[in-house]
């Protein structure tokens, strides 16, 4: 029996644990490809509408149609962290799981990777669907797409983790900020709008978002045609501080949880 | 600490406090290998705060706790492969079938030949009709009967079960514990439990520690503990010493 200090053994069988549970529930899989696509559709039809009523949509078609699939990649980045930590909340299941030898950052690395593939099932559908119905491909940002979609998951991740250790401490209390959490930030992240359109002491608050980063350079490929280099070094070193501390807060809540005797409770 | 010898627990100075509570009060004792013992005590006594400070769910405030030779504080990762818990107050995720829930454990515990293992237990504890429904839909008995299996896994070499038979009828409870004598006398395991149930602990345990307030006030094997308070039942003497008006041996600290 392995008690090896980090096992993909031990990773693999969390990951299985989250694919039984969406296999074991229609409506959980459905609520995966639900929201994206009904954003998608939403915000179609509204960029066709500005399309010819707004010439700031009207200079890059698709402006708001990328923006919108991008955002859901990094609230479902997060909420993919958040509902996986749940569903052992609601299930009372840490105190089993923390007597085997799982280890808390393999716990995290699962969650993680958890949230990935949620994502994939959710928002490629979304982004493909809109292909046919807006003759809009986000695809046609190459290369920087991939940049994009890599930062705003990272930071979705920090972000879950955070909320993690917020759930680790108050329990299922705190369960809605897990849904919410994220939308705090939307202002500051201009994700449909300049970093310019905000007043300056929030525009402060954008430059630390690593998602107001990403928004600030999509709009640059897309209106510009330059891949804003700046943008990019800022967001990648943001997205390090904040799967840093999320990661390094998350294992202390997880220590508190163990001095408290919260594994063996944790539920509401 | 009375001397035991080749010992699979050893707690010495065991404290746990919870703000201005004192859960678990300096506590002593060992477990030796092979046997069953049982912390016993009334609610609130410190047993399942205990149980939980072996099994590294929960930081002590103070003191040691060593398992199979390790020190829990520090290894704990080198002996969790080799005990394991169930609780009928801990359920396995109910949204999981039996075998699902049995593989992802036998996988974090990193059984080899893991089918094989499962349709092991499902044939000695007779949960093979049952491995494809989901956890949630079983009866009491049924969970108990799936959380042993959980338990089992790994082969523990030392068990820690809290009130293994909680909630069962006298027919599923009776056979739980026949079980677990053929487990432990096959296995040569070492259990510790957590019970309120005094012909469980009389029949199963060849050494007890009785629990009031976080302390072990009184400890030796069910038959010691009858003559040695003049009672003719091991529930007498949790009942006097439960009252708090028993002469309640605290030397045995």
């Amino acid at each position: 029996m392995s008690a090896a200090g980090f096992s993909p053994a031990r990773i693999g069988a969390m990951l299985l644990r989250y694919l039984y549970l969406l296999r074991s529930s229609w409506p959980r899989a459905l609520e995966l490809l639900y929201w994206p696509a009904i954003q998608m559709v939403l915000w179609g039809f509204t960029s066709q509408f500005l399309m010819t009523n707004s010439s700031y949509v009207a200079r890059a078609g698709g402006v708001m149609l990328a923006a919108v699939m991008l955002w859901d990649v990094m609230f479902r980045g997060q909420l993919g962290v958040s509902i996986s930590f749940l569903e052992e909340l609601w299930s009372r299941n840490l105190g089993h799981l923390f007597v085997t030898p799982l280890r808390p950052y393999e716990w995290m690395i699962a969650l993680v990777t958890m949230s990935l593939i949620r994502i994939v099932i959710g928002v490629l559908p979304a982004m493909l669907l809109a292909i046919p119905l807006y003759h809009y491909s986000i695809f046609t940002l190459g290369l920087p797409l991939i940049a994009f979609f890599v930062l705003l998951l990272a930071m979705g991740w920090g972000l879950g983790l955070l909320i993690g250790a917020l759930l680790f401490r108050q329990g299922l209390g705190a369960e809605s900020l897990a849904w919410l959490a994220v939308f705090l930030l939307a202002p500051a992240s201009a994700v449909y709008y300049p970093l310019s359109v905000l007043p300056l002491w929030l525009q402060y608050v954008a430059y630390v978002l690593p998602s107001a980063h990403v928004f600030e350079g999509m709009r640059a490929v897309m209106f510009e045609h330059v891949f804003r280099l700046d943008h990019f070094i800022a967001a990648v070193v943001l997205d390090l501080v904040y799967l840093g501390v999320g990661g390094v807060v998350f294992l202390y809540a997880f220590r508190g949880a163990r001095r408290r005797g919260a594994l063996l409770q944790t539920g509401e | 600490m009375r001397r035991v010898s080749d010992p699979v627990v050893e707690v010495s100075a065991l404290t746990k406090r919870f703000g201005a509570t004192l859960a678990v009060d300096g506590i002593d004792f060992a477990v030796g290998r092979g046997v069953t013992a049982a912390l016993l005590g009334g609610n609130g006594a410190g047993k399942t705060t205990t149980l939980s400070m072996l099994l590294g769910l929960l930081l002590p405030t103070a003191g040691r706790v060593r398992v199979l030779g390790e020190d829990m504080l520090r290894h704990r990762y080198r002996v969790l492969p080799r005990m394991n818990f169930s609780s009928p107050y801990v359920d396995l995720p109910h949204r999981l079938t039996v075998r699902q829930n049995l593989t992802v454990y036998g996988r974090l515990y990193g059984v080899a030949d893991l089918d094989a293992r499962i349709e092991t237990l499902a044939r000695d504890l007779q949960i093979g009709d049952f491995l494809a429904m989901q956890t949630g839909k079983l009866s009491a008995g049924q969970k108990t009967r799936v959380a042993l299996a959980k338990a089992l896994l790994n082969a523990p070499a030392l068990l820690l079960l809290d009130e293994p038979t909680a909630s069962l009828d006298p027919d599923t409870a009776d056979w739980v514990r026949g079980y677990l004598e053929r487990y432990r006398e096959e296995s040569g395991a070492t259990i510790l439990l957590a019970s309120h149930n005094m012909g469980e602990v009389e029949r199963l345990c060849s050494e007890v520690m009785m629990m009031r307030r976080g302390r072990i006030v009184d400890r030796g094997s069910p038959r010691a503990l009858i003559e040695r308070y003049g009672r003719d039942t091991l529930e007498q003497v949790f009942l006097e010493i439960a009252r708090a008006g028993g002469p309640a041996r605290e030397a045995a600290q």
